[in-house]
């Protein structure tokens, strides 16, 4: 329970984590944990309808995420509501079962299957996400699937499942609630207390681990609905907030943040080999991703997109960076954690940011620790972490390519199934 | 309610509504060089950011025809160099004081936006400055740049969304100024010559048709200061041309983009509505909660909550200078494309009559309006932008302000007769991108006459 006041502006922010995500699903089970945020929405106990509408018409905007690690729920609301938004917060923690039924389930179900369809199976390079993630982590790992989940599994689930899964994750024991923006803490903490503090704690939930590695090059393709073939590379990488962690995120930033980056100088603005370039990495509590991904121009193949990102790469782990991009990743990283300072609520707001710090690492006052993670690379820890993880036999390419033009894949590339 | 009573607190109603506290737009200092660029600045001290957004009120509408897209191209072109600096040199200037540029084309306006530390604030300013009032718009930059907007269209082809977009306002406003989204079309970006953009740039980029706005922590003597070292040498070339006059076209009801194998439908249904301007402006914004402007509208609970068919349905009357159009937009499952259009077809139809808008209804919207209203304006981009639809749309100092007000004035009868003055369903048009046969069963029964299929390609 995490208090922060903050009166700039008469409204609070309140953020509750689960501690549960798409790495606690199994295979046959997958998408459970995003659709069960959807019925987290579809009423409770005490107030048997839908959740948005009390808390909309008390001028607050509310949303929930799901993604492999956890599930968060927020409500902004006008500092005068902070009462009613606890009031439906703590009875959907305590007591959402009465008033889950199958008909719901359904219902959530089908909107999860449409969502699947118009943000995944209808968009260009949308199941990219899928066959990148089912390649990087072998079949029985907890990141080998998507949050979405697959077709079959969300067809398959029943709505006795959902109160399995509520009985195991969604309790005290396994959620962090902040409170951020205007009010005063005293009343502020005796309003939780009142609220929750009589809903029992759940079992305790094991954390999630799992070693993994790749041990070569994998080469996969996909045909799609695309007009432009396009090239995703991707490496397993350190745990968030794991050492060298820091470093690879201002790597990816270096590489293909703005025009002055190196992928887009060398892909985009010189070689003009590819249309767009982008870096990032996934950061994840249990192994982290980068991927650097690049569309190429027409006439212009995968292959020279990939041999142009290998160079750089290669450079990168050679040389390392230069002092200036050093000092510009620096200057980077304090812009974006001073402007993430701006809100107190919603995702990536102050609320959101003490959560994860708390969640991930039992440390809601990490800011400035973690600000200091990105002050303290330097030429030589970026340089060897490149080279040590962003490894150039340890890969994945993922070729995407209009249907019907394998040949427009990388060579030796395996087609992938994704349902 | 048994576990009502063990936890001490009523489970059995919610906590009554409390009140709200009178919400206040911080002020806004207005100055004017004597350029003619007006100088705008709110205060805002909760983190040491400053942002300047620059607002030209020339937008995509401006493009003259057969030039669609020029407005765009060369908003794309100012940051790829000026004076001795390249692309490169631009981006890095801007990299090494951690500072953002954001760019935004609209119909009615373009705006560059760049923020920072404020211990930047005085380099990123001149850095935009100088982009702004003396971009490079070389020949070699501009092929290529050229070369990606061509590109991004080849992609754009790819997205449901976009190609519904695309197609919807051509089918709306043809070839008046509205008629096509910012990026252009193919043909229109490849006639376009390096001199067309300089032309375009020299009578659009003046300070006298400019606002800078500002909000930080800095006062607005010093961004005055700022904003006349940087833009005081600013002069600009001729007025832009009368804006471009075309007649709105007569679209047909139904309209299909065929793309096969489309799991789902994207749809687009609408008309030519009203400008920002209406003496209705706070009825019909209230009116759009009601129909589709929130996930607890009409349409959304419709389509999404009792159907089952939709991730998600809105509405929205896009207010500009000029009459803009009213559109639902939805994706549905393709097997529930003609449902979606009838059932979204009576919402728009009934609110105006048939089912007028209910009081228990309007204080929904009313209070998802007023009550949070305050979170709108909560960081520095939020207050600027805030601020540059002001300088657009020649706002009153207290527009803000008086918001809420005016909302929560709203009866019931009076956002139902804007809804029915605003609202002609005998006028929309209906388009589907999506793999349906328009012309079945299900279809003829939408009574909306044979379906026009839209080639992509005439987009």
């Amino acid at each position: 329970m995490l208090l922060h006041e903050a009166h700039g502006c008469p409204i609070v922010a309140v953020n509750i984590w689960y501690h549960v995500g798409s790495k606690n699903e199994t295979p046959g089970h997958t998408g459970f944990a995003h659709l069960f945020e959807h019925l987290m929405f579809e009423g409770s106990q005490h107030h048997d309808s839908g959740f948005f509408q009390p808390l909309q018409a008390a001028g607050a905007s509310l949303n929930g995420s799901t993604n492999a690690d956890r599930t968060n729920y927020w409500e902004v609301v006008p500092a005068s509501a902070l009462e009613l938004a606890l009031w439906m917060e703590s009875d959907r923690m305590g007591y959402l079962l009465p008033a889950l039924t199958d008909q719901k389930f359904v219902n959530q179900r089908d909107v999860v299957l449409n969502e699947r369809r118009q943000n995944y199976e209808n968009r260009p390079y949308g199941l990219a996400s899928m066959a990148m993630l089912a390649t990087l982590f072998p079949d029985d790992h907890p990141y080998h699937w998507t949050t979405i989940g697959e077709i079959a599994d969300l067809k398959a689930a029943r709505v006795d499942e959902a109160h399995e899964f509520f009985r195991r994750y969604y309790h005290p024991a396994n959620a962090s609630i902040a409170l951020a923006g205007d009010f005063e803490s005293d009343a502020a903490l005796s309003l939780v207390r009142a609220y929750f503090e009589a809903i029992a704690p759940g079992p305790a939930v094991e954390p999630v681990r799992r070693d993994v590695s790749l041990d070569a090059d994998r080469r996969i393709f996909l045909e799609d609905r695309v007009e432009l073939p396009r090239l995703y590379v991707a490496w397993l990488t350190p745990a968030m907030f794991a050492p060298g962690d820091a470093e690879l995120d201002l790597a990816t930033d270096l590489l293909s943040h703005g025009k002055t980056s190196r992928l887009y100088r060398r892909l985009v603005y010189e070689d003009r080999i590819a249309t767009d370039v982008s870096a990032s990495q996934s950061s994840r509590e249990v192994s982290s991703f980068v991927q650097i991904s690049a569309t190429a121009a027409p006439g212009h193949s995968l292959p020279e997109l990939y041999d142009a990102i290998a160079e750089e790469i290669a450079k990168l782990a050679v040389e390392g960076p230069t002092d200036v991009e050093i000092e510009r990743g620096r200057v980077q990283a304090e812009t974006q954690f001073v402007q993430r300072l701006q809100t107190v609520g919603g995702f990536g707001g102050k609320s959101d940011q003490l959560n994860a710090y708390n969640t991930y690492l039992g440390r809601p006052d990490y800011f400035s620790e973690d600000l200091g993670r990105y002050a303290s690379v330097t030429h030589e820890s970026l340089q060897t972490t490149v080279k040590r993880c962003l490894h150039d036999a340890r890969r994945v390419a993922l070729s995407i390519v209009p249907t019907g033009r394998l040949d427009l894949a990388m060579p030796e590339s395996a087609p992938v199934v994704v349902s | 309610m048994s576990a009502a009573a063990s936890a001490g607190v009523d489970r059995s109603q919610l906590p009554p509504l409390r009140r709200v506290p009178r919400f206040r737009f911080p002020e806004v200092t207005k100055s004017t060089l004597a350029n003619g660029l007006g100088v705008w600045t709110a205060h805002h001290d909760e983190v040491p950011l400053t942002e300047f957004l620059l607002v030209v009120r020339h937008g995509a509408a401006s493009d003259p025809v057969g030039q669609e897209g020029l407005a765009a191209f060369t908003t794309d072109m100012l940051d790829e160099g000026t004076g001795a600096l390249s692309a490169i040199d631009v981006s890095e200037q801007l990299a090494r004081v951690g500072a953002q540029l954001g760019v935004d084309i609209g119909a009615d306006a373009i705006l560059i936006g760049v923020s920072s530390l404020t211990r930047f604030a005085e380099r990123a300013l001149r850095l935009v400055a100088d982009i702004v009032v003396q971009p490079s718009l070389r020949e070699e930059d501009f092929e290529r740049v050229r070369r990606q907007r061509l590109n991004r269209l080849v992609q754009l082809r790819d997205m449901p969304g976009a190609i519904a977009e695309r197609a919807f306002v051509r089918l709306l406003f043809g070839d008046a100024p509205y008629g096509h989204t910012p990026l252009g079309r193919e043909a229109s970006l490849g006639s376009v010559t390096v001199h067309d953009i300089r032309a375009f740039h020299k009578r659009t980029f003046r300070p006298s048709e400019a606002t800078l706005i500002a909000v930080g922590d800095s006062g607005h003597g010093e961004i005055c200061r700022l904003a006349e070292s940087a833009f005081g040498g600013w002069t600009g070339g001729e007025p832009p041309p009368d804006r471009r006059s075309a007649p709105l076209p007569t679209p047909a009801r139904l309209n299909v983009v065929p793309r096969a194998g489309s799991p789902q439908s994207e749809l687009r249904i609408g008309h030519v509505a009203v400008s920002r301007t209406t003496p209705d402006y706070h009825a019909l914004v209230a009116a759009n909660m009601v129909l589709g402007g929130q996930y607890v509208s009409r349409v959304n609970l419709n389509l999404r909550a009792e159907k089952g068919i939709t991730y998600g349905v809105r509405t929205a009357f896009e207010f500009r200078r000029f009459p803009g159009p009213f559109v639902l937009s939805v994706s549905v499952d393709k097997a529930a494309t003609a449902l979606a259009i009838s059932e979204s077809m009576r919402e728009i139809s009934e609110i105006r009559e048939a089912r007028p808008v209910s009081a228990s209804e309007l204080a929904v919207g009313i209070a998802a309006l007023t009550r949070g209203y305050a979170k709108n304006f909560e960081t520095c981009d939020q207050l600027a932008r805030a601020v540059a639809q002001m300088a657009l749309f020649d706002l009153p100092d207290d527009f803000y302000t008086e918001f809420v007000p005016c909302i929560e004035a709203l009866t019931p009868d009076e956002v139902t007769e804007a809804a029915a003055r605003h609202l002609e369903p005998s006028r929309l048009t209906t388009l589907v991108v999506g793999d349906v046969d328009g012309g079945s069963q299900e279809f003829d029964r939408l009574g909306l006459g044979t379906p026009e299929l839209v080639s992509p390609d005439s987009i």
